[in-house]
């Protein structure tokens, strides 16, 4: 098969290219939802080798890593057995607090704590390839019954929110991500402040909370949760510690910062509360 | 057609590396961006129009898995596409410097471009910071890994041309 030699003047192709490319920026800037059917055939032929491949390299680096830690792992199972006995104790404790409280609950018939919601679990199997962003992809999507501004969670705390769904994949932007920002109060205090990220802070590992009242009475190590005027996020999940608190120079309102209760650099599954926030006015 | 089917392979493979295998090849949490070595590469090895194919592949495969506005990184990827087939003209079998430092400019193109757009245009003002923080080790470890990743596809490539002289 010989090569064909194609005559076309490069400039004239690169001038018809970004006319294209620009034609394409404006139509999925006006149809955004439109283009996401193409965007989930594209994942359903990218996905499961990306899929592949994460399993694998876990797998290599579950074997590697057993070999190494024996030891460490001998004197941590030590360490854990004493502190079960201890935790069960006070697990008793807790749980008969517990039975109060759900019988109380019921009588003010309160809605659960987070703790209750249901929740799917998710592995993270790409980064955004791009240095500039937090935005990581799970292998749960629509068929998993993952929606749109579903909450994740890491751990005990928030790390993102789902901003989009396909068949077998969604998109999560982790609360440390340069354009997240959540409403959020002082668990002890319930002054609202807004939890921003901030590219800058990524490698103290801290984010931004700004808009705090100036008269509020808070001190460093306060945790701060999402709050109940959150549209998106569901009321009282733990964001994170704060500290270095300062009044802004207008004298109006003060900033801190927080360090988030999730290990971003590691994080590699996710819970998903398959639950949205409802707004109550429509509820009823 | 045997060329591109073999292009769309190394982008795809490049591709799969670099958005999965983020923890094993991140240090420092910056990844080199395998895609634009490629497109600069092709664009080296074989001219404008080959370098501007490769780029708006490379561009709308990112659109579709990353991107939210559909356009924009085939735009910068084949911008950088056309500019850097330019210098095909002083292309040489045995010349590896020139592409590294290609693909160093290449790079450092690709993220001013993508700071104007994302960060300059929301109120980031704070350019040093950001080259410091992002651009310089991304284009240090691109660079380092565009050595062995230039070798690669030239060595294909040269293969590619082989099969057919012989078949002429």
């Amino acid at each position: 098969m010989r090569r064909k030699k194609i005559n076309l003047n490069p400039k004239y192709v690169f001038i018809m290219l970004v006319i294209v490319c620009i034609l394409l920026i404006v139509l999925s800037f006006q149809n955004k939802d439109r283009i996401n059917p193409i965007k989930s055939a594209i994942g359903y032929i990218v996905t499961p080798m990306q899929n592949g491949i994460v399993s694998v390299g876990n797998f290599i680096s579950d074997k590697t890593s057993g070999f190494k830690n024996v030891q460490s792992l001998i004197e941590k199972n030590e360490k854990l057995e004493s502190d079960l006995n201890e935790l069960t104790f006070q697990n008793k404790l807790l749980l008969q607090d517990k039975y109060e409280l759900d019988r109380l609950r019921e009588l003010y018939k309160l809605d659960d704590k987070y703790s209750d919601y249901p929740k799917v679990a998710a592995r993270i199997i790409t980064k955004d390839p791009n240095n500039w962003y937090n935005v990581f992809t799970i292998d749960k999507g629509k068929r998993h019954g993952i929606e749109v501004n579903m909450n994740v969670l890491s751990g005990q705390g928030l790390a993102g929110i789902v901003i989009e769904v396909h068949e077998n994949y969604s998109k999560v932007r982790s609360i440390i991500d340069d354009n997240s920002s959540i409403s959020a109060m002082f668990l002890k205090t319930s002054d609202e402040c807004i939890v921003e990220g901030d590219l800058k802070l990524i490698d103290q590992g801290k984010i931004r909370v700004e808009l705090i009242s100036k008269n509020a009475d808070i001190k460093d190590g306060y945790e701060i949760v999402t709050s109940h005027i959150s549209p998106n996020f569901l009321q009282g999940i733990l964001i994170g510690y704060v500290s270095d608190i300062k009044t802004d120079t207008n004298n109006l309102k003060k900033s801190a910062l927080i360090t988030p209760v999730v290990n971003f650099e590691h994080l590699e599954e996710v819970l998903i509360i398959t639950k949205l926030k409802e707004d109550p006015m429509i509820d009823k | 057609m045997k060329r591109f089917i073999i292009l769309i392979l190394e982008i795809l493979v490049l591709f799969i590396i670099q958005s999965t295998m983020f923890h094993y090849i991140a240090l420092l949490n910056i990844m080199p961006n395998l895609l634009l070595i490629i497109v600069v590469s092709m664009a080296y090895i074989n001219g404008r129009n080959y370098g501007m194919l490769t780029g708006f592949i490379v561009g709308l495969l990112l659109d579709l898995t990353f991107g939210n506005l559909i356009g924009l990184y085939a735009l910068i990827y084949v911008t950088i596409g056309f500019l850097a087939g330019y210098i095909n003209a002083i292309y040489s079998e045995d010349d590896y410097v020139l592409p590294v430092v290609l693909i160093a400019i290449g790079d450092l193109f690709y993220n001013f471009i993508y700071y104007i757009f994302e960060f300059l245009l929301r109120g980031k003002l704070d350019v040093l910071f950001y080259f410091r923080r992002i651009i310089l080790p991304e284009i240090i470890y691109t660079v380092l890994a565009s050595v062995f990743v230039y070798k690669l596809i030239h060595m294909i490539n040269i293969q590619l041309d082989y099969g057919v002289n012989r078949e002429v």
